[in-house]
């Protein structure tokens, strides 16, 4: 390992929207990766049959879990939208100082709504309950 | 102005071109996932039930197979790289490469088990 200062010197930022949006979408992408490891479950499950997908669907239904669903809809809909904001960055537009200031909050303001309507129709679906 | 360090050139191996090409397929896989991941979130809230029934009979039907394999292989691909580059940047030394490798045998794992568990589902007898 060099012994010179590696980036990112992550303690040297001051903390403001742009560290916020981009940590977040990292935190985010943490989360996804966390919640592949429940849907592996359930899908081998649903592939061992009847009596191992009813053991997998209690545990999966209890409070641990569904926090973990709360986490995870949140994840998905903050890094669908902070995902699509860098695609854009990408192709050259939209980096200036006011333009990224202002798409780091839609970016937050439709990942919250799209996060409650996730959770609204997780919880209007019967299975889940 | 060469922006080439001394000990580079020196060297003289070049760019290993790796970088360029981990940061284009993680490009490429979002752009693939937005709409596999959206539909796989719609599909699942739009079944009736949960049960196992309904679960089993729609990952059954070949495009839901098709759709869930391309999903389930991309998605573990795009966190592959996305951890890579996360601890990367946070762990140094001996514990990067360990993780590193950890990170790469749990996504294989998780990739290979959950597109195995769909083939058999789409594969098997429908319910």
């Amino acid at each position: 390992m060099p012994d010179r200062p590696l980036s990112p010197h992550a303690s040297v930022y001051k903390f403001k929207y742009t560290i916020v949006s981009s940590f977040l979408n990292r935190l985010t992408g943490i989360g996804l990766s966390l919640g592949l490891i429940p849907l592996v479950i359930w899908l081998m499950a649903l592939a061992n049959g009847p009596k191992a997908y009813e053991a997998a669907a209690v545990m999966l239904a209890n409070p641990f879990f569904k926090l973990i669903y709360v986490g995870v809809a949140f994840s998905f809909s903050y890094h669908l939208v902070a995902g699509v904001r860098h695609l854009i960055w990408d192709t050259g537009r939209g980096l200036e100082k006011r333009q990224s200031q202002s798409s780091a909050w839609i970016v937050v303001a439709v990942a919250i709504v799209l996060t409650v309507i996730l959770l609204v129709a997780l919880a209007a679906n019967r299975g889940l309950v | 102005m060469s922006l080439r360090t001394p000990l580079g050139r020196v060297l003289g191996k070049g760019a290993a071109k790796e970088g360029v090409h981990h940061w284009w397929v993680q490009r490429v896989t979002s752009v693939a996932l937005i709409p596999l991941a959206i539909s796989f979130v719609v599909s699942i809230l739009s079944l009736p039930a949960l049960d196992y029934p309904t679960v089993h009979a729609w990952v059954h039907q070949s495009w839901t197979a098709v759709l869930l394999v391309l999903f389930l292989g991309l998605a573990c691909w795009h966190s592959k790289l996305g951890m890579q580059v996360i601890i990367e940047d946070y762990i140094h030394g001996s514990a990067k490469t360990i993780a590193l490798i950890v990170s790469t045998f749990g996504h294989t794992l998780i990739a290979a088990a959950s597109i195995f568990a769909v083939l058999k589902v789409a594969f098997g007898i429908a319910t």
